[in-house]
């Protein structure tokens, strides 16, 4: 049991890298990657809020909307899955702000660190995106939570990944027009093929 | 007055496109060009979702109390999403299929939001819907160049008709599988970015650091060694 | 004025609920035609593996009646046209092969395309000619190929040995490589291969590089992808699987019996 949720750990995070292979949360990836601080503080957000929402909406998705799934409420017939955008996003949104209000609380020294950048995550949509694959993917409660892991930290990976390479990218020589936004495309591109190595390792 | 919609429908779509000056949207840009065909339909998805979100947003923009504002505009997005997605699933199954969490994922592209917040938030509904046309258009524009590249060097065809015979097929043309490849989109964007910079010199971003000119160094005859 | 408590809940709740209207009624009226839809797709793809697929024909539910779907019992390897609590039409093998109660996890050992769990209902489609008696029969497969699973059906000539078709319905398989399993030139390859050899084990399998026309086992051998060994070894693994004892095989040698 342990080695399948591994494998599902490892597949997500190495061969469908959230950023890297399907392209999720790119909006923030490429403008908040200039400096590793705030992209690993990103990255952390991004974990939390994936590990919270994940195994969340695939409660929500297994009880209340798949179909048959109200028959513990008397209603046997009812598929509720047109809804399933609409509660996704809107579980995200309540669970980031609920988020923020309780470490604002509890744990001001992680508030400050992560603060600023939890507004930013309920609209990218690495997190919507995890949950869309995670109903797509048709998992159960306990793969769900490695799932929201795992596509995590791919995530916040592949970010300070792509912040250190911009970093080092300050002191080079780089065409007018390819400056700044134009040279980050062509590194992700490449870093992404780098990524597609990973491809066909399985435990 | 017709001449400012002209300007609100045209100035995104090469002048301030969200993808190449705003980095908004780029998620789906990547994904679902390999096929031109595919790639229409996201178009023509994205186009309608963000000029009807602008145009509602719009119209009953001086009655959203502004604490549950993001939430009212989200509302709006993803009922109009889901619309767009039952649509497909109904009358383009086969298209549907390959888009996937595609179609899902356009409540979070950042060009619909972003057009509400900045645009149909506070003007009248007749330009918001035209500011979220063009908008739609701006993207549109970059994934078609994106997905003519991709498909007619990748895979010799257009929409799924033959262009370029396949030597595969018994035709001359060997195919450049590397295109087909989601990550060739991100180059292939980097390379569109700079051929419109090399036009649009305004767009182009300052450097972080300057080369010293060898000539210059200063001071260089000044230098002491110490040893 | 606009922020005060009460026009705040009035305004959420009016959106709410003319947005509610709106996703309800397009979702309730567009249902029938997304469920015909999902049913006519899996429909074009087995009847594209039989190899009796009319594009001009728009009506698929009038030419895939020439086809009898029947369940396979896997406990017994019979084939039956009802199993309790199952309707037959809408019955889709792989969706099953999760539902608790209707699956078996395969051991690992025996377990060589990765297919994890079988259910414990397959389906298969038979084509019958004039005299009642089998012409052709569609089976669903599907194995771990590179970058997942690959889901299709293969049809079998009325010897329940000779190849008619592959068709892969669902695969993520590189473009240009592993995808290539979609190239019709590749699909043609497969007609008329064999299965069985004559010791009755599964035989037939994708090589690397391309087969010898003077191979003597030439109607065993498919080539190679070029490119995706691990997607060709992928498909051999799958036919393998299927066809093997833990697949296909009592159920084939049942319905040739009788």
């Amino acid at each position: 049991m342990f080695e399948h949720y591994l494998n599902i750990f490892l597949t997500t995070v190495f061969i469908e890298n959230i950023a890297l292979s399907v392209f999720l949360g790119m909006c923030t990836f490429i403008a908040i990657s200039k400096k590793i601080d705030a992209a690993f503080g990103l990255g952390i957000a991004v974990i939390v809020v994936c590990l919270i929402t994940v195994p969340l909406n695939n409660f929500i998705y297994n009880n209340v909307l798949r179909e048959g799934a109200l028959a513990w409420a008397g209603l046997p017939e009812a598929n509720l899955q047109f809804v399933g955008l609409i509660s996704y996003i809107g579980v995200i949104a309540a669970a980031v702000q609920i988020l923020e209000m309780f470490l604002d609380k509890f744990v001001p020294a992680l508030y400050n660190a992560l603060g600023v950048f939890l507004p930013l995550i309920t609209v990218n949509c690495a997190i919507l995106g995890a949950s869309l694959f995670m109903v797509e993917k048709d998992l159960k409660f306990g793969e769900s939570v490695v799932y929201g892991l795992g596509a995590g930290v791919g995530w916040a990976m592949a970010i300070v990944i792509l912040a250190g390479i911009r970093e080092k990218l300050k002191y080079a020589d780089i065409p007018e027009g390819l400056q700044g936004l134009g040279i980050t495309f062509i590194i992700v591109g490449l870093m992404s093929f780098g990524f597609m190595s990973f491809g066909g390792i399985s435990l | 007055m017709a001449n400012k919609y002209k300007e609100i429908l045209l100035k995104p779509i090469i002048a301030e496109n969200p993808i190449t000056l705003q980095i908004l949207g780029i998620c789906s840009a990547l994904a679902v060009t390999s096929n031109l065909t595919v790639t229409l339909i996201m178009c023509v998805a994205l186009t309608s979702v963000v000029s009807l979100s602008n145009l509602f947003i719009s119209i009953i923009r001086n009655h959203i109390p502004s604490s549950v504002r993001i939430i009212v505009q989200m509302t709006i997005i993803a009922s109009l999403v889901i619309v767009v997605d039952e649509l497909l699933k109904a009358y383009d199954y086969e298209t549907s299929k390959k888009l996937s969490v595609f179609v899902g994922l356009i409540i979070t592209n950042c060009i619909v939001m972003g057009r509400a917040e900045a645009f149909a938030m506070k003007e009248k509904p007749f330009p918001s819907f035209i500011d979220g046309l063009g908008n739609g258009l701006g993207y549109s524009f970059i994934l078609i160049v994106v997905a003519v590249i991709r498909e007619l060097f990748g895979a010799g065809t257009l929409m799924g008709v033959e262009i370029f015979p396949l030597v595969s097929n018994g035709g001359w043309y060997p195919a450049n599988n590397l295109l087909l490849l989601p990550p060739s989109s991100f180059i292939i964007i980097g390379l569109l970015i700079w051929v419109i910079r090399v036009f649009n010199k305004e767009q182009v971003e300052e450097k972080d650091f300057n080369l010293s000119k060898h000539d210059v160094a200063p001071n260089y005859e000044k230098r002491e060694i110490n040893v | 004025m606009n922020d005060s408590i009460i026009k705040t809940l009035s305004v959420a709740f009016a959106v709410c609920l003319v947005c509610s209207l709106f996703v309800s009624f397009a979702a309730v009226s567009l249902r029938d035609t997304q469920n015909l839809n999902k049913i006519n797709d899996q429909r074009v793809k087995v009847l594209q593996a039989a190899g009796i697929y009319n594009k001009a024909n728009t009506n698929i539910e009038e030419q895939f009646s020439v086809l009898e779907a029947m369940f396979i019992d896997f406990s017994n390897n019979q084939v039956v046209s009802a199993i309790d609590g199952l309707d037959l039409d809408s019955y889709d093998p792989v969706e099953y092969s999760r539902k608790d109660g209707f699956f078996t996890a395969i051991p690992n050992d025996e377990d060589i395309a990765i297919v994890k769990n079988k259910e414990n209902y397959g389906k298969i489609f038979i084509l019958r000619d004039e005299n009642n008696s089998i012409n052709k029969v569609v089976l669903p497969i599907r194995g771990y190929g590179l970058w997942g699973t690959l889901f299709g059906y293969i049809s079998l000539a009325a010897d329940l040995n000779t190849v008619e078709g592959l068709e892969f319905y669902s695969h993520k398989e590189t473009p240009g490589l592993g995808g290539e399993v979609d190239n019709p030139r590749w699909k043609k390859i497969w007609i008329g291969k064999k299965v069985y050899n004559n010791n009755k084990n599964v035989s037939l399998e994708v090589i690397k590089g391309s087969v010898n026309p003077q191979d003597q086992y030439i109607d065993y051998k498919v080539d190679g992808l070029s490119g995706a060994t691990l997607t060709s070894r992928g498909v051999t693994n799958m036919l393998a699987y299927w066809f093997g004892e833990s697949g296909y095989k009592q159920v084939l040698e049942n319905l040739k019996n009788g």
